[in-house]
């Protein structure tokens, strides 16, 4: 009953209907395809994710094992990075089960220059709650797959179906606290970006 | 020229001298100034504490004094924008609306209509500005800080005129100074610790004077500075363009 | 953690005022906040065209609302979210208990939501048993505090650290005296992530519905939206009406827009899109109305809808900044609820429209382009022509109108020198003058302009 009632009130307020907007001068004057890799580096670093230019996945391979003691919980989406637990064996799993995990590993197809940002849905994660209760977070990303801003991110991503999918510009972070940034909030500690050459 | 010369109450009742200035500026700058004398009031206190129903005697009263000049022309930016966004009049639409058209707060007459390039003014002390934010955000006579986009400020382009005159930079340039008509009194407490980080601003900064197109907000300003026996002074910008040596 | 009060916006502002260096800090904290708003948007310089589009895009939505909620309620449905309508505060909340009860569920997460603050969501469930925890940091610690939100995206912007300290020691057993953000949040990770780990529902807010799609997003940085909603086998997401945006890429707008905006990030660190349940799980929307048709239909009013609750016009505002959130006495507190609490009740916030300077910053800092102080003015005007406005007040205009709509009693009024203060001390009783507690008067001059002018040779007497 609310429903109809809603309805037809909304539909007797609201005014005449207006146009959308022209979308195209803001997305031609965005669309500006220089340096995004060093762009997106900046950005990502300042709002503190860790930025690595590699050239392949031993590289990252040896990077992961420097920077996590052997033995800890690894979840990796990435057929390339298979010392670890695979994402795909898991994802049916109940979310719980992925408490300890200390570090997921993921692959997008689109990073945003502009913000920092990576793309990254259901696909990409095997479960949901992956990339928020692991204790770190690294995502890695081809050099040629950056956007100028989130209008062409969007573009990008189209019509695509998903059921889920979050963009993701760094470690979990809060200035609750008289504004003070602490890093680490109730998701990953750290991001690690690994952008392939 | 025939410019009307439109001298808010409060500026009639406590700062003639601003008012003096404006007329003496104009003239000298070859106006041909009129002081319509049964003027009053542009009726903003009554309507932005809601009662602008009240304002249409008011109204007519303006319309009446104000009609058939070229311009008009009022040292207050606050009461400038309430006439050109709230003049109007029962069966005398066509006049509001032509004065609508015609009323400029004085710095931006002077640099728009006038276009002034000198000035033989002189004022050799360091001087604060401060923005009214109906001059700043309403009649836009200044760029105001929030939007993306080139800054530029009437009055401080004419300061510039004035020789010895050194403008001050401050930490906030278009923060509120608190008076706000009725909210000065309604909300004392909010508006005098507006008014006082105002003066504190100006005052950390070096400032000996400080000046506005708007004298509300120098008013209240002053309050504050006098309160607290402050060496400070405020002055009204006609009167420093319009100090000779 | 009732927001009821009998006092108004003056009254609570001059008790927030009694501890000045306390009004000192949360006004350079909140005008830190402004000044990052600054230079994130400077960064952009086509800033002024987006806040255009984002705004023609809301005025679309408006214009052409009760369609696309037919249409989101349908693809949403097609997704497999199940879709309730609530036309209050009370049906929602009743709707949210229902389906906890339905689980037999007695503890439940809820991320950030100014839509359950608004129905007062919080205090129905403990009323019917249930236990609510707020996972935003920000709001844990008001809710720990007993208090509601003072500002939309910065709920607890009013506490000092020391005193977050004593809270946490209070209820999270920290260590006494401890006031490190660092290890404050580090605390209350390790508390909400067993809360996390063993609640079977979720209550988040929505930041934008998408019409086209059927997809909701949700905005946060701590990641607690999604640490909520993907642990639980319910996900209750509440909404209200206003939020739908028709297509997908409109999103490429408002999300550039919102952050910066907010607190001069680029993006938030999270900006998640949720179309479809997880598998075994289900998603719950609940569209709320509550007054926002009323407001749709109040042409001078209706462009309020268009908030994207980016908290700037809080953050920019003086009176905001000097007077705390909690001085508005509604969930929403500053320039934009201050245009918004009064279509809710009008007689209980008919202080609010009158708690501006109407200076017009929150107008250009807003990322939709709200006429902010333009409809704080005319609520001004409903709030006077419908008589919410004090006796006193009214016969003092009264007053004030006759004498300066007449020449004669304007100048034998202006001979007092005092015109201008003769009719506003209506505010304390009029046993002093407000005025006059912190400031100086003017000094009247010996004659007015008119008088002088009038003995001036060769006057031009029109
Ligand atoms: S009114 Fe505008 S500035 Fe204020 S919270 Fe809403 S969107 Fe942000």
């Amino acid at each position: 009953m609310s429903r109809e009632k809603i309805l037809a009130a909304v539909k007797f307020n609201q005014p005449a209907a207006m146009p959308l907007p022209d979308m195209e001068v803001l997305n031609k004057l965005t669309d500006v395809r220089t340096d995004l890799v060093s762009k997106y580096k900046a950005i990502a670093t300042a709002g503190g994710s860790f930025v690595y230019e590699v050239s392949g996945f031993d590289e990252i391979k040896t990077i992961i094992n420097n920077e996590f003691k052997a033995g800890v919980k690894i979840i990796s989406a990435l057929n390339e990075l298979s010392d670890y637990i695979y994402a795909e064996t898991v994802k049916h799993e109940d979310g719980h089960t992925f408490a300890d995990v200390e570090l997921t590993v993921l692959r997008t197809q689109l990073g945003v220059a502009e913000n920092g940002a990576l793309w990254l849905t259901e696909k990409d994660m095997g479960s949901r709650v992956l990339p928020f209760i692991a204790q770190h977070l690294a995502v890695v990303i081809s050099k040629d797959d950056f956007v100028p801003t989130m209008a062409q991110a969007y573009q990008t991503i189209g019509d695509a179906d998903y059921g889920y999918g979050s963009f993701i510009s760094g470690p979990s972070k809060t200035a609750d606290i008289e504004q003070s940034l602490v890093i680490g909030a109730h998701g990953p500690r750290s991001l690690s970006v690994f952008i392939l050459s | 020229m025939r410019v009307a010369l439109f001298v808010p109450c409060y500026v009639d009742q406590f700062y003639p001298k601003a008012a003096i200035a404006t007329l003496e500026l104009l003239e000298k700058l070859g106006c041909e100034v009129h002081y319509p004398k049964n003027q009053t009031c542009c009726g903003q206190p009554m309507a932005n504490s809601g009662y602008e129903h009240l304002t249409g005697g008011c109204n007519n009263l303006f319309v009446d004094n104000f009609s058939g000049y070229d311009y008009v022309v009022c040292p207050s930016g606050s009461c400038t924008l309430h006439i050109k966004e709230h003049l109007h009049a029962d069966g005398k639409e066509d006049q509001a609306t032509e004065i609508r058209k015609k009323v400029y707060e004085l710095t931006e007459f002077l640099v728009d209509i006038l276009r002034v390039k000198q000035l033989s003014a002189s004022f050799p002390y360091k001087v604060g500005l401060h923005h009214s934010c109906h001059g700043l955000r309403g009649l836009r006579i200044a760029q105001m800080s929030e939007l993306v986009a080139e800054p530029f400020s009437k009055p401080a382009q004419l300061l510039d005129l004035v020789n010895g005159l050194e403008l001050v930079p401050l930490s906030r340039q278009d923060d509120c100074c608190g008076f706000g008509g009725t909210f000065c009194v309604v909300e004392e407490a909010v508006s005098a610790k507006m008014g006082k980080d105002r003066v504190a601003d100006h005052i950390s900064h070096g400032a000996q004077y400080i000046t506005s197109a708007d004298l509300s907000c120098l008013m209240h300003l002053e309050g504050i500075l006098r309160r607290q026996n402050s060496d400070v002074k405020v002055i009204h910008v006609a009167e420093i363009l319009n100090n000779s040596l | 953690m009732s927001t009821a009060t009998t006092k108004d916006h003056p009254h609570l502002a001059a008790e927030f005022n009694r501890d000045e260096p306390r009004v000192n800090w949360h006004d350079e904290t909140l005008w830190w906040v402004r000044a990052k708003r600054d230079i994130a948007a400077h960064k952009l310089p086509e800033w002024e065209l987006l806040r255009e589009t984002a705004s023609q895009i809301k005025f679309n939505v408006l214009s052409n609302l009760s369609t696309y909620l037919e249409q989101f309620e349908a693809n949403a449905t097609k997704n497999g979210i199940i879709v309730h309508w609530a036309a209050d505060a009370t049906e929602h909340n009743q709707i949210v208990h229902g389906l906890l009860e339905q689980k037999g569920i007695t503890k439940m997460v809820k991320s950030k939501s100014m839509l359950t603050e608004e129905c007062h969501l919080n205090e129905y469930l403990k009323e019917q048993g249930i236990d609510v925890i707020d996972s935003d940091l920000g709001e844990r610690i008001v809710q720990l505090a007993n208090e509601p939100p003072s500002h939309i995206v910065l709920p607890c912007i009013h506490k000092k650290k020391e005193e977050i300290g004593d809270i946490f020691h209070e209820h999270l057993g920290s260590a006494k005296g401890e006031s490190d953000p660092k290890i404050l949040t580090e605390t209350a990770r390790q508390h909400l992530r067993e809360v996390f780990l063993t609640r079977r529902a979720a209550l988040t807010g929505v930041n934008f519905a998408v019409a086209e799609t059927g997809e909701f997003v949700i905005c946060t940085n701590e990641g607690n939206a999604d640490m909520g909603a993907h642990l639980a086998e319910i996900h209750i997401a509440s909404m209200g009406i206003e939020k739908l945006i028709p297509e997908r890429k409109h999103l490429g707008v408002f999300l550039r827009l919102l952050t910066r905006s907010a607190t001069g990030q680029p993006i938030t660190t999270y900006s998640s899109h949720f179309s479809k349940p997880q598998e075994g799980t289900e998603i719950h929307i609940v569209i709320v109305d509550n007054g926002r048709s009323i407001q749709l239909g109040r042409e001078e009013f209706r462009n309020s809808l268009k908030c994207i609750r980016c908290g700037a016009c809080m953050n920019t505002c003086p009176v905001y900044r000097k007077s705390g959130g909690h001085s508005y006495h509604t969930a929403v507190a500053g320039p934009i609820g201050s245009i918004l609490a009064p279509n809710l009740d009008m007689k209980k916030y008919a202080d609010l429209p009158f708690a501006s300077t109407l200076c017009g910053s929150c107008s250009n800092v807003c990322p939709v382009k709200i006429d902010i102080h333009d409809q704080l003015y005319k609520w001004r005007q409903v709030i006077v022509k419908e008589g919410y406005s004090p006796k006193a007040k009214t016969m003092a205009m009264k007053a004030m109108a006759l004498t300066l709509a007449s020449p004669t009693l304007y100048r034998m009024g202006g001979k007092t020198g005092r015109l201008v203060f003769k009719y506003v001390p209506f505010a304390v009783n009029n046993k002093l003058n407000p005025w006059y507690n912190q400031r100086e008067m003017p000094k009247a001059p010996d004659e007015s302009f008119g008088e002088w002018y009038a003995k001036r040779k060769g006057a031009k007497n029109s």
